[in-house]
């Protein structure tokens, strides 16, 4: 059988005359002060969008940037005409377990670059024995892996996980393989752990991602589900507006820088740890290399194309169960931690941990905390006997 | 003694807002042209590369101001606010009783642009084959936070535009009463003229019921009301995104829509093809030229997010407001005479029966063609309406 599937080298080498341009948009930016009271009550506060933007252009340095990522190993595949770029760093230890990680939206691989090193082993003077293979794609629509192929091609969840199963297994050669994953990259685990049982032989989440429940909720699940809505009516109308038209907000995404960054930021703050000390969480530096690969890929709209297919057809149903193991790890600021009953009605859960700090993007805000959850599970699921399988807050207070 | 505080107003944008625009539009991003086919999912991509083209090449801001500064436009301070508006007097009025004043409220994502078509139909009707006794005198304001009004305070927002709008006309420019008419936003501030300034008020004529009141559904819903009601909701899951995060974070939407002018002209045009009777071809009804000069409006006053202030006073508005607008709702009048124009393509449809719930309905017409816009899409059609609803109601002036 004709191989379809191959791989190359990939640096990260954005064009000159792309920063360039982009230096005379900051240069121009307009900017308004839509409320009297400013602070995040209208979205992004006026003052830090104002500082973030001048650091942007006066002070920001893709190529240094650009220059550490280089110093991860990157890799662009071509499966049957569909491009994926991903980071591939190996394990350091005597046994290594291939692990997938998957990001969500609007962050990028970038989630998982302090989590990376901690994963493959690497300490100041010792490795450890298990290691992780470690394995972060940029998502189908997302930053170097590219816009979407054909018009109407939209990658949906199952789409994706066919063609993550296919990188893994038909690129890289991993027969079994665990998979974590948050924000849309929970929703691509769980759906690859239901189209491929015998490769996936875990999943580790940090959240349980959506699931149609129809009316068979308990009281107490449907007060989780009831507290999810009214977040969403509160906070959630980025996605209301990538779910029904979001076309009409590309336009000005793709075509502002200050317009982009603010998008993005808008949703860091409000899922980040501590809102009111949001530079703990993510410096300028990290939010905005976030958003320039955004930029410069011009991957706005793609991204969030996946709300859109997400709505017309819904990935994960009621009766949808994921048989392997599967590990939470549930950062407290994350938009609300939800009943275990709840998630075990989708899920196999075999290990259970509440974090004592971090929001939506935990791994990237607490990548210590992550990554030893992350390994603890990862032995629990290899190594049957191990204490650390069952729950994660009794281990760790046991330790 | 009359406009005292008003002082004449005309368009004139600076030389270099019309050179940034055009290095921006020269130096446009368009989003590569994928996902659904035409307008299913936003803004159709061949719509927006014929926009922009059409901006580059062929649209002429100058003439446009000219055009907008043939309208006869003030300034005046009204209640802490900087109000812009047009008043045009009636023309060619047949003697008796004086012409009645009229003043027309816009919603989104329209501005006083939406009223251009059918001033003179309501000045001069004898013009446009109507009796001159029907002429009125127009003033259309901006509201306050959007084109070339200004309002720092945003003191009571979206509630209190209606004093600002009573304080216009009686103090300002010295009509003791007078009519109202708006679609949109521009109908829930001539409902809050017509409840807290009844005795200034000979009547309002509506092109919606405005929205709010379905928020309260009473328990003894006939079935076309509830059709309705529901219909509302769906309105909203489906469609009312652009609601939800203009109220939600309209800074964010600011930041991006004021930093890029293909970016507003998409936001706002596809409103306009959702929302208007146009069977999906934007182009059929409305000229390039009228949808980039409504754009330009908030372009060049950079004020598109004073356009989402309703929105976000609705979300925010807390216990106090709502118990203060219950006290407001139960000591006004519903008593002033309504009329509604009911365009077939609009958001909503509802039933005679619901407005009677709020109103003093004494006209009702439902036309066969025109939506959301119908000033912009069937002005004939709405002004002979408008005319005529007034028409037994000026012995009351």
């Amino acid at each position: 059988m004709a191989t379809l599937a191959t791989t190359q080298p990939f640096r990260i080498g954005v064009s000159g005359e792309v920063l360039d341009d982009l230096q005379v948009r900051l240069r121009r930016t307009r900017r308004s002060r839509v409320l009297r009271n400013g602070g995040w009550n209208g979205g992004s506060a006026p003052d830090y969008l104002d500082e973030l933007i001048a650091y942007w252009r006066d002070e920001y340095d893709w190529r240094e940037h650009e220059h550490v990522l280089n110093q991860l190993a990157q890799f662009v595949a071509q499966i049957d005409g569909a491009r994926v770029h991903y980071v591939h760093e190996p394990g350091l230890g005597v046994r290594s377990v291939p692990v997938l990680l998957l990001h969500g939206w609007p962050d990028s691989f970038l989630r998982y670059r302090y989590a990376i090193p901690l994963l493959q082993g690497a300490h100041d003077d010792y490795v450890d024995d298990l290691t992780c293979d470690v394995v972060v794609p940029s998502l189908p629509g997302f930053g170097f892996t590219g816009q979407i192929g054909a018009p109407t091609d939209i990658p949906s969840i199952q789409s994706t996980a066919r063609l993550l199963h296919r990188l893994m297994t038909e690129v890289l050669g991993y027969e079994q393989f665990l998979v974590a994953g948050g924000d849309g990259g929970s929703a691509i685990a769980q759906s690859m752990a239901i189209q491929f049982p015998e490769a996936v032989i875990g999943i580790h989440l940090t959240d349980i991602g959506w699931h149609d429940h129809g009316d068979r909720l308990t009281d107490i699940e449907q007060k989780y589900v009831a507290a999810v809505q009214r977040k969403f009516m509160e906070d959630g109308a980025y996605a209301a507006v990538h779910m029904s038209q979001p076309r009409a907000l590309a336009a000005a995404l793709n075509d502002s820088p200050a317009g982009l960054a603010s998008w993005i930021v808008d949703r860091f703050h409000s899922w980040s740890d501590s809102p009111r000390r949001f530079e703990q969480s993510f410096s300028k530096d990290e939010m905005l290399t976030n958003i320039t690969l955004y930029w410069v890929t011009q991957t706005i709209q793609s991204s969030i194309y996946g709300y859109l297919a997400e709505a017309r057809q819904p990935s994960l149903g009621k009766d949808d169960y994921v048989h392997c193991p599967v590990g939470l790890a549930l950062f407290p600021r994350d938009m609300a931690v939800p009943p275990r009953r709840l998630a075990e009605r989708n899920l196999n859960v075999l290990r259970w941990t509440e974090m004592r700090m971090g929001g939506h993007f935990g791994a990237w805000e607490q990548p210590q905390e992550f990554a030893a959850d992350l390994k603890s599970f990862v032995i629990a699921v290899t190594d049957p006997f191990s204490q650390r399988a069952i729950d994660g807050n009794h281990a760790r207070k046991a330790v | 003694m009359e406009i005292t505080h008003a002082k004449p107003f005309e368009i004139r944008v600076d030389d270099w807002v019309l050179a940034d625009l055009d290095a921006r539009l020269a130096s446009t991003r368009l989003p590569p042209e994928q996902g659904p086919p035409g307008w299913d999912a936003g803004s159709s991509p061949a719509y927006l590369q014929g926009l922009l083209d059409h901006w580059l090449y062929h649209y002429d801001w100058r003439a446009e101001e000219a055009a907008l500064n043939r309208f006869k436009q003030f300034r005046a301070t009204v209640r802490g606010a900087e109000i812009h508006f047009i008043h045009e007097r009636a023309r060619n009025h047949a003697g008796g009783k004086p012409p009645l004043p009229l003043i027309l409220t816009h919603g989104f994502p329209d501005s006083f642009t939406r009223f251009l078509k059918i001033i003179p139909m309501l000045t001069d009707p004898a013009a446009y084959g109507g009796q001159a006794n029907d002429a009125f005198d127009v003033v259309v304001p901006s509201l306050p936070w959007c084109a070339f009004s200004h309002e720092h305070r945003h003191a009571s927002g979206l509630f209190g535009v209606n004093d600002i709008w009573h304080a216009l006309m009686t103090e300002v420019l010295g009509y003791e009463r007078f009519g109202a008419h708006g679609g949109d936003w521009g109908s829930t501030i001539t409902e809050h003229i017509a409840r807290s300034h009844a005795n200034s008020v000979v009547g309002i004529h509506l092109t919606d019921v405005p929205f709010w009141h379905s928020l309260k559904t009473p328990d003894d819903l006939r079935s076309v009301e509830r059709e309705y009601v529901d219909s509302v909701q769906q309105f909203q899951m489906k469609e009312g995104a652009y609601a939800m995060v203009q109220g939600q974070k309209p800074q964010t939407l600011s930041d991006a829509l004021n930093d890029s002018p293909i970016g507003l002209a998409a936001w706002l045009t596809e409103k306009f093809q959702r929302w208007s009777d146009c069977d999906g071809d934007l182009d059929a009804v409305f000229t390039k030229n009228e949808m980039l000069t409504n754009a330009m409006v908030y372009w060049v006053t950079g004020s598109i997010g004073g356009a989402f202030l309703p929105y976000y006073d609705v979300l925010r508005a807390g216990p106090p407001r709502w118990i203060a607008e219950a006290v407001k709702q139960k000591i006004g009048s519903d008593q002033v005479p309504a009329g509604f124009a009911m365009f077939p393509k609009d958001l909503s449809h509802p039933p005679r029966e619901w407005a009677e719930r709020f109103f003093n309905v004494q006209r009702w017409t439902e036309f066969e063609k025109g939506g959301h816009f119908a000033a912009m899409e069937q002005p004939e059609a709405l002004a002979a309406d408008i005319r005529e609803f007034f028409r037994p109601l000026r012995s009351a002036q």
